[in-house]
């Protein structure tokens, strides 16, 4: 492979001189054929892995697909139309869409609110940022485990409540259908804001510092101060923070199938987990894909609303 | 807020109160680790003699060793082959201006908003039918895939702020393609390399959907699946089932505690693309 790159290259560099518009198709395509031997085995990791087996997927959801054999019949949308009618299913979409919003928001609010806090004066905040930052990096099932083990009935969360005199608030955390997914969005934001903390430290460094001092000259008070200048110069953070926090929540699996299992009923089903207990618990493979193919197109549409929504910046 | 004021004291005390929020069940997970099997006093009740032997025996029983071994495989061959491939593939997109090379880029970038879990049923079959279910290679071979994309995206981004000079340079100079990748390239790439393992090796090793889906109950399950499979067999027993979830945590938590000034910046700079 090394000699097939090298031989090509003399004659690519000599040809570059042209104006372009000289240059023929072919030769255009010699000048860049090496570009072949550095994307092929990336390429053939993304068409193995992602590409043919995503394009498989979105085809099986409109079939009658058993996992097991290769041969199957296309059924149109009955996959769909069951969903419709399908508690399982469709309290999963409810419920995907209720965690993300509430993820979104919350994480946002938390990891900003850090964010500010800890570019403070306040003593001791390097150990901070590293104490709220470090639950990030830990297995979820294990965050996950040791908040099914505090938010039971008669754990510690209760105890807690009852001991600073607020026993009326009491609840059945996990198993309280109204509550649930409350509940677990709660050990995500828990274990996540650190992150969104961390790109809101960063975004933080360029907040122009004149600015704000010009500002706090003519008078404006610290909450003109954040809204006119600080919030402006977050919206790059807020970019990225938003892509994570929707793709991450659209796409949660981990706390929930440790924490509920979908339960108590199906009242805490989001997406993933309805994919894997259909196809995994219940050998549906077919209508396991079309559940798959309702969470991958709104995710993509969420992807390309925040394009949308962040393009009008400069750059993408 | 450049001085300490009595603002900055209240926003003190309440900085006191998140930090205790998130060690309170940190203590709650050790403290309860280290009690006597059937004790069952509060959680919150220091333990006075830790029994250190649950750590021994949640190891033994959840089988951790082996996990350990496996998390380590998928975790150390998929970043070494992701640095590969990725900034191999990198190269030409972030230099190449024909028509083609933005088509190629968004298809690697499909990978990274395309959700895995359409892809994970079919890939699933496939690896059954190649006999690869239950070996850790599947999820190598996933993950070059899924996190191959990403991994491109990093490299890509940084090398297109890098002025084509440099490398042109050694174009002339009459060095190949992959000389000029190896002593010109490469090399540049050293900083965003350091992101590139810190963002994948905290995904790889956390994951749980894919090895749950592709090792479970086989000996070579990943340590996210081995404790999981671990605390649904011991429902009740929490002390040795949070012994395990110790175990299992602490390798990712003393990587980070000993290089935070890098996840930090990797998490910062990485994500911001």
């Amino acid at each position: 492979m090394t000699t097939t790159i090298d031989s090509a290259t003399p004659s690519a560099t000599a040809r570059a001189e042209l104006p372009p518009r000289t240059r023929s198709l072919r030769q255009r395509f010699r000048e860049n054929a090496w570009a072949i031997w550095f994307l092929l085995p990336a390429g053939v990791f993304l068409v193995f892995s992602v590409l043919v087996p995503t394009v498989q997927g979105a085809v099986y959801a409109f079939t009658d697909w058993n996992g097991l054999t290769a041969d199957w019949d296309f059924i149109g949308f009955d996959n769909f139309t069951r969903m419709l009618n399908d508690p399982f299913a469709s309290t999963a979409v409810a419920n995907t869409l209720l965690l993300t919003a509430i993820t979104f928001v919350g994480q946002n609010v938390i990891g900003l609110g850090l964010a500010l806090a800890l570019s403070s004066q306040i003593k001791g905040r390097r150990f901070m940022r590293v104490v709220v930052f470090a639950p990030a990096v830990i297995t979820p099932v294990v965050i996950a485990n040791l908040w099914r083990f505090i938010l039971q009935p008669e754990g510690p969360f209760n105890a807690a409540l009852e001991a600073v005199g607020l026993g009326w608030a009491r609840q059945i955390w996990l198993g309280d259908p109204n509550l649930v997914v409350w509940s677990i969005s709660f050990v995500i934001l828990w274990q996540m804001s650190g992150v969104i903390m961390v790109i809101y430290i960063a975004g933080l460094q360029n907040v122009p510092d004149d600015l704000l001092e010009a500002a706090a000259l003519d008078g404006a008070g610290a909450v003109r101060r954040f809204f006119a200048v600080t919030l402006p110069a977050l919206k790059p953070a807020f970019v990225v923070s938003t892509l994570l926090c929707v793709i991450g929540g659209l796409k949660t699996f981990d706390q929930v199938w440790v924490l509920t299992r979908g339960g108590p009923g199906v009242s805490s089903q989001v997406l993933s987990t309805a994919v894997y207990q259909a196809a995994f618990l219940r050998g549906e493979f077919a209508y396991s894909t079309a559940i798959a193919l309702v969470l991958a197109v709104i995710t993509i549409i969420a992807a390309v609303i925040q394009q949308r929504v962040s393009r009008p910046r400069k750059d993408a | 807020m450049k001085r300490y004021t009595w603002k900055t004291g209240v926003l003190q005390i309440i900085m006191i109160g998140v930090v205790l929020v998130v060690l309170i069940p940190v203590y709650i997970l050790v403290n309860t680790a280290l009690k006597p099997r059937g004790d069952r006093s509060s959680p919150m009740l220091p333990t006075l003699t830790p029994e250190w032997g649950n750590f021994p025996q949640a190891w033994e029983q959840a089988g951790l060793g082996p996990a350990l071994l496996s998390s380590i495989f998928v975790t150390v061959t998929t970043i070494v082959l992701l640095i590969a491939i990725g900034s191999l593939a990198a190269y030409p997109l972030a230099r190449i201006t024909a028509s083609w090379s933005p088509v190629v880029y968004y298809a690697f970038m499909l990978g990274f908003i395309v959700p895995s879990i359409l892809a994970l049923i079919p890939l699933y079959s496939t690896f059954r039918d190649m006999g690869l279910l239950a070996h850790p290679l599947a999820l190598v071979i996933l993950y070059l895939g899924e996190r191959g994309s990403f991994t491109i995206f990093l490299y890509t981004e940084f090398l297109r702020a890098v002025p084509r000079e440099y490398d042109e340079a050694a174009g002339i100079d009459g060095a190949g393609r992959l000389k000029t990748f190896w002593h010109v390239i490469l090399p540049m790439l050293r900083p965003v390399t350091g992101t590139v393992i810190i963002l994948n090796a905290v995904f790889i090793w956390n994951d749980f959907y894919a090895p749950l889906l592709f090792l479970s109950g086989s000996g070579s399950q990943t340590l996210p699946v081995a404790m999981f499979s671990f605390t649904g067999t011991y429902e009740v027993d929490w002390t040795l089932m949070f012994a395990a979830l110790i175990i299992g945590s602490l390798p990712m938590l003393i990587a980070f505690l000993a290089m935070q000034k890098a996840v930090f910046r990797g998490y910062a700079s990485g994500l911001k693309g």
